[in-house]
């Protein structure tokens, strides 16, 4: 850092909603060639101190600075100019188009008459996908590219424009590990060009790797700035919850009681083949394993949402057929989906309906569904899961990602099912309300659920689970006790390596 | 001191002013529509005082039964998410099957055989829209032209009337009337009434607003989502059917086209209410609201001397209007932000 002076600078930035004051006198520098991260619980305000950044929202007072010179972002188009660039968690990409009309979308070098230059635009973008070193180029279909290169696309996008400050908005939150290293070499680059670098990420494994500085949001107020070097992760959780937290393996156990669920044999066409496994009352079974190796398609499968081409599926000793989720729920299955907004949640809707769709029919006062009897349900599981909301009446849309996600727990909860199934129970949650999940699920096991827990974090399939299947593509691998878990063996096995334990 | 105390108040009152100002714009997009309604009725009745005549509101109201009627059916196929827009031919069809078999079969025959035809054609629409999910847009503008086919085929393109026009007890409804209000508006109440509680109360209801409102969260909430929008083309048709005995109770003899062009005027007025074409919302209440605006908006027209073929031309700006405002405060501005 040669240039003392910060690429960007924000001083003391309020915004206020109707009833909320979202940012409470914000200020902090990013440094050229600084990574510097930005941490909070959802709902702490980091997305709405982008938004005002981004030129979406106007603060309400406050400044931002960039160099010498006070700025104000008009909209969203004068930020880009202005040399601020966000790459979204979100990708916003046109599929059908290729890369390169994709990276200079809107701004296509022309020939006589309006005609592209097809020729500059492929060369231009080769440079920059040369410099990002991918394995694709210019006339590629994005729609071709895995998830991960399509972040590529975004990243090259960026570096068109002269970036003076480069967001990156949770850019590793559907990566594999070997995609997530290609993203840190372009992070290195970009810093050792000088650009400013805000990161904003939940996982902390993440923010101690890559990261210069740390600045924590606590609603909506700036809680202090420090050196990642000088501090860690307990230190850090402290500062975004106001309390420290249990990161621990799972160490409590309690008596299992009988075989709720048991799969033999199970298959789906080529989705995966030949599973078998058990889980009993009382129990968390984790399922481990990278994307696409064929959990949530056993959940689906459970569920009703698929039919297995193979197989048995037997609840408590007796075997079943599962034609729809209907028929699931019939008999004691509930699925937290994967997709919290996509799959669980009406986000339209209010609260207290979302929370007792499943058994609406059950619900009735005569010809009508009985709203007292709801309200009842929701103010129950309100109470139970500490829901954080005005009131039943609340739009889901309008909670933060931890409460809508107590909101689909709370729903299937409220159907006292036999087997819960949770598929990425806590994806893009704060760590506050993570912690609040996973000491959940445990508990919902020491009453005598039966648990499935899919995940794809390690600690946390380590910190709830009694015992860990691990699957590569379609098939288990292995199965372990909370003893002999390793990190080490856990890898493996999910890396399709057979070890020598293995059976 | 006094100084401080100064400032103090000086800000509640600043709380006050932008609460006020917050509570205001927010009254002003829940009730938008009902503030427009009114504004129009005033403006109306000053251009021409006639306007707000019991005979006139009557006479707004009757001709507004038959489109309002179908509206409401059309209500729970917009908020499952879906379109209907052969209701116009279908609701010829119904007419024309009714008035034939009156003197075929009698009316106490020919109305519920009428009803069962009209069914039939919404569970076959139901069928392909829920069960086949084929796009409702496409399913229900093909059954449009099939179901105008359909009417000519039966009636052989003829002009269908009942012969003895002044002998038979079925123009009650459409021409009768019970302790003074004319029959056609009782029969839109009452199925308002009914459809309107059916929406809000039921688990029925709460089915249509979550399938409307996200399928696929409704698929993995245990719903069944293709009985829901079938059920939903079964009331649209219903519906039809209604509005088909009320207009063939009224006229007594009918052309195969009685119902040309309803479609659109049946899905401005749902849309003018404040469904949203995306579905998950929309209420009953709203719908007839929408439906009662439409009609005194063509009324006041032809009031003011507007000949009433310029309604046609109305209704689409209508249309656009109410979309663009109800986009325009889903965002908070008239223009697009990335225009």
């Amino acid at each position: 850092m040669t240039d003392a002076k910060p690429v960007l600078h924000l001083d003391d930035i309020v915004k206020t909603f109707p009833g909320v004051r979202a940012l409470d006198g914000v200020s902090f520098s990013v440094m050229p060639g600084e990574v510097h991260a930005l941490m909070g619980e959802n709902g702490a305000g980091k997305s709405t101190l982008m938004k005002v950044l981004g030129g979406i929202y106007q603060p309400d007072g406050g400044a931002i600075y960039m160099g010498d010179h006070k700025v104000v972002m008009a909209g969203p188009l004068e930020a880009k100019a202005k040399g601020i660039v966000f790459i979204h968690q979100e990708l916003s990409l046109a599929e059908e188009l290729t890369v390169a009309e994709n990276i200079y979308l809107g701004e296509l070098p022309r020939k006589s008459f309006g005609r592209v230059d097809w020729a500059t635009l492929a060369e231009r973008t080769n440079a920059i996908l040369k410099k990002l070193n991918v394995g694709f180029d210019a006339k590629t279909r994005v729609g071709d590219l895995s998830i991960a290169n399509q972040q590529m696309v975004e990243i090259a996008r960026a570096l068109t424009v002269d970036a003076k400050a480069v967001i990156f908005d949770e850019p590793t939150a559907s990566l594999t590990d070997a995609e997530k290293s290609v993203l840190f070499d372009v992070i290195a680059d970009l810093k050792s060009e000088g650009v400013g670098i805000i990161y904003i990420s939940h996982r902390m494994e993440e923010i101690f790797k890559i990261t210069d500085r740390i600045s924590i949001l606590r609603d909506g107020q700036y809680q202090g700035t420090v050196a990642t070097a000088d501090t860690d992760e307990e230190a850090v959780t402290q500062m975004m919850i106001g309390r420290t937290l249990d990161l621990s393996r799972n160490a409590s156990h309690h008596e299992l009681g009988d075989v709720a669920l048991e799969v033999r044999g199970l298959s789906c066409g080529k989705l995966y083949q030949d599973v078998s496994f058990e889980v009993r009352r009382g129990e968390v079974v984790g399922f481990y394993g990278l994307v696409g190796a064929g959990r949530t398609e056993i959940a689906e499968t459970l569920f009703g949402l698929r039919d297995p081409s193979a197989g048995k599926i037997l609840l408590d000793g007796e075997e079943v057929r599962i034609h729809s989720p209907a028929d699931a729920i019939a008999r004691g299955i509930s699925l937290v989906p994967e997709d919290r907004k996509g799959q669980g949640l009406v986000l339209g809707m209010n609260c207290r309906d979302n929370m007792t769709l499943p058994q609406v029919d059950d619900l009735k006062a005569g010809p009508f569904v009985a709203e007292g009897a709801e309200i009842a349900i929701f103010d129950q599981y309100r109470d139970r899961l500490d829901i954080r909301t005005p009131g039943w009446k609340q739009q889901v849309g309008n909670l933060s990602g931890g409460n809508q996600q107590k909101i689909v727990i709370g729903k299937w909860l409220s159907m006292h099912p036999n087997v819960l199934i949770v598929d990425e129970p806590t994806r893009g949650i704060d760590v506050g309300s993570k912690s609040e999940i996973h000491k959940l699920l445990r508990e919902l096991a020491a009453q005598g659920y039966a648990v499935m827990v899919i995940s794809s974090e390690m600690p946390e399939v380590l910190h709830v689970s009694d015992r860990i299947v691990a699957m590569y593509s379609g098939r288990i691998m292995r199965t372990f006790t909370s003893e002999e878990v390793s990190e080490d063996n856990l890898i493996q096995a999910i890396s399709g390596i057979k070890s020598n334990e293995a059976a | 001191m006094t100084e401080t105390k100064q400032n103090a108040s000086d800000l509640r009152e600043g709380i006050m002013a932008t609460l006020t100002k917050q509570q205001i714009g927010s009254v002003l997009a829940k009730q938008g529509i009902l503030i427009a309604f009114a504004v129009f009725i005033i403006a109306f009745t000053i251009a021409n005082p006639k306007f707000l005549s019991v005979d006139n509101v009557f006479s707004v109201v009757r001709s507004s039964a038959i489109l309002g009627v179908m509206a409401l059916g059309v209500t729970f196929v917009v908020i499952s998410g879906n379109l209907d827009l052969s209701v116009g031919s279908m609701m010829s069809f119904s007419t024309i099957v009714v008035l034939d078999l009156h003197d075929k079969i009698g009316p106490f025959l020919a109305i519920p055989a009428m009803f069962g035809m009209t069914l039939c054609l919404g569970a076959f629409i139901g069928f392909l829209v829920g069960y086949l999910r084929l796009n409702s847009l496409i399913v229900t503008l093909g059954m449009l032209s099939a179901i105008h086919g359909l009417t000519l085929t039966y009636s052989g393109g003829q002009n269908m009337d009942i012969a003895d026009k002044e002998g038979t007890w079925f123009s009650v409804f459409g021409q009768g009337t019970a302790l003074g209000i004319p029959v056609p508006i009782l029969i839109f109440a009452a199925l308002a009434a009914l459809l309107g509680i059916v929406l809000a109360k039921t688990a029925f209801g709460r089915k249509v607003y979550a399938v409307g409102g996200n399928g696929t969260a409704a698929t993995f909430s245990g719903i069944k989502r293709a009985r829901t929008v079938f059920t939903c083309y079964i009331i649209s048709a219903a519906c039809v059917a209604t509005a088909g005995l009320i207009q063939a109770s009224r006229s007594l003899g009918s052309q195969n086209t009685v119902g040309q062009g309803l479609e659109l005027e049946v899905l401005a007025a749902v849309i003018l209410g404040g469904a949203s074409l995306l579905g998950g919302s929309g209420t009953i209440f709203k719908t007839v609201i929408g439906v009662l605006i439409l009609g005194f908006i063509q009324n006041g027209l032809l009031l003011l001397g507007l000949q009433f073929y310029v309604q046609f031309i109305v209704t689409w700006v209508i249309i656009i209007l109410a979309v663009w405002l109800d986009i325009a405060a889903k965002r908070g501005k008239l223009l697009s932000p990335i225009a």
